[in-house]
């Protein structure tokens, strides 16, 4: 049977589970069955079976199982990204708590589907590079910039993947040489992709003053401050 | 260390003392310790800093991994009376010569 393009909706609410509101003939009333009836001469249309295909020929198993294994019911769950905090939209001003670059303060740009947020420095005002991160390494500010005029569509998790590497054949003399060429220079491509969204970013943080040495400071917790009473 | 961190130095942790074990009079439970940290002074403060994550760093002679430095991570569990103390777990007992010294509490996994 072909797959059904609609879903099937029923016209009978339910008052109670097993009771419907409608009777059988108000239903078949519902369903316009007469109306299709009247349509092809008072008789419901039948249909001639399609022509089965030539069963192909089941060949008995050889193998039996000696004992009943249990199936594992099938899991069908999907995951979704997780749940972006409202203090965070696009173009909010982010804290990273950890990691290389904590302190800075860097541009949200979009959640991508695994959930991390994909944030840039700008690069030239911080040294943070268009990077992914998780949100709960991350403090939401009230600070906003303007990012309409950056197009962020064409970066994914894949883009951020590691480049597959190259599998080295097992040479005894080339071994502490290979070691020496590991070191991989940034494409090409990636630096270009970085200057192009920055580019309408820098436009938006030069309008607004202080915004950008605001960008370049690091954060920092000094004496007396205390994160739970500070407001970011 | 990581060449980023070079020049600048951030603290983006809160610092607490480690106070001893969770305790009765007579008997200790060394899986929990207790932390007070600054600036917190009563439990409704310090719920902001429930699940927040603890490191305890201490020295060692042997160089472990590149670095003398070990650390010791936990997690702020709920707060310890009515005054600011917070009980805190961590992946192994706090050993007993840490009860005076320094935890560093993180402002991570955030929430604000």
């Amino acid at each position: 049977m072909a797959p059904r393009k609609t879903p099937v909706v029923s016209r009978n609410p339910q008052l109670i589970r097993g009771v419907g509101k409608y009777s059988r003939s108000k239903m078949y009333h519902k369903r316009g069955l007469w109306a299709i009836k009247a349509k092809n001469g008072g008789v419901f249309p039948k249909h001639d079976p399609k022509p089965k295909a030539a069963a192909t020929p089941v060949k008995p198993s050889k193998f039996y199982p000696a004992d009943d294994i249990k199936m594992p019911l099938p899991n069908k769950r999907k995951a979704k990204p997780t749940k972006l905090r409202a203090s965070i939209t696009p173009g909010t001003v982010l804290i990273l708590l950890a990691g290389r670059f904590m302190g800075k303060r860097v541009v949200f740009l979009k959640q991508l589907t695994s959930g991390l947020l994909l944030v840039t420095g700008p690069f030239k005002v911080n040294g943070v590079p268009l990077r992914r991160v998780n949100q709960a390494y991350v403090i939401g500010t009230s600070t906003k910039v303007d990012i309409s005029g950056t197009n962020v569509d064409k970066f994914d998790d894949k883009y951020f993947a590691k480049a597959a590497e190259k599998k080295n054949k097992k040479g005894e003399g080339e071994f502490f040489e290979a070691d020496k060429e590991e070191k991989s220079e940034l494409p090409q491509d990636k630096k270009d992709d970085q200057k192009a969204v920055d580019a309408a970013l820098l436009k938006s943080i030069e309008a607004v003053p202080d915004l950008k040495s605001y960008l370049a400071a690091r954060f920092s917790l000094k004496a007396g401050m205390k994160p739970h009473e500070l407001v970011f | 260390m990581v060449k980023g961190r070079e020049g600048e130095r951030v603290r983006l942790y809160v610092r607490g003392t480690i106070l001893g074990y969770k305790r009765s009079k007579a008997n200790q439970y060394p899986n929990t310790s207790l932390i007070q940290i600054e600036g917190v002074n009563t439990k409704e403060e310090v719920a902001w800093y429930a699940g927040k994550r603890l490191a305890y760093i201490y020295k060692a002679k042997v160089k472990k991994d590149g670095s003398h430095y070990r650390c010791i991570w936990g997690k702020v569990s709920r707060p310890h009376g009515n005054s600011g103390v917070i009980r805190a777990k961590f992946t192994s007992n706090l050993p007993p010569k840490s009860m005076g010294d320094r935890v560093r509490v993180f402002m991570y996994p955030s929430n604000i």
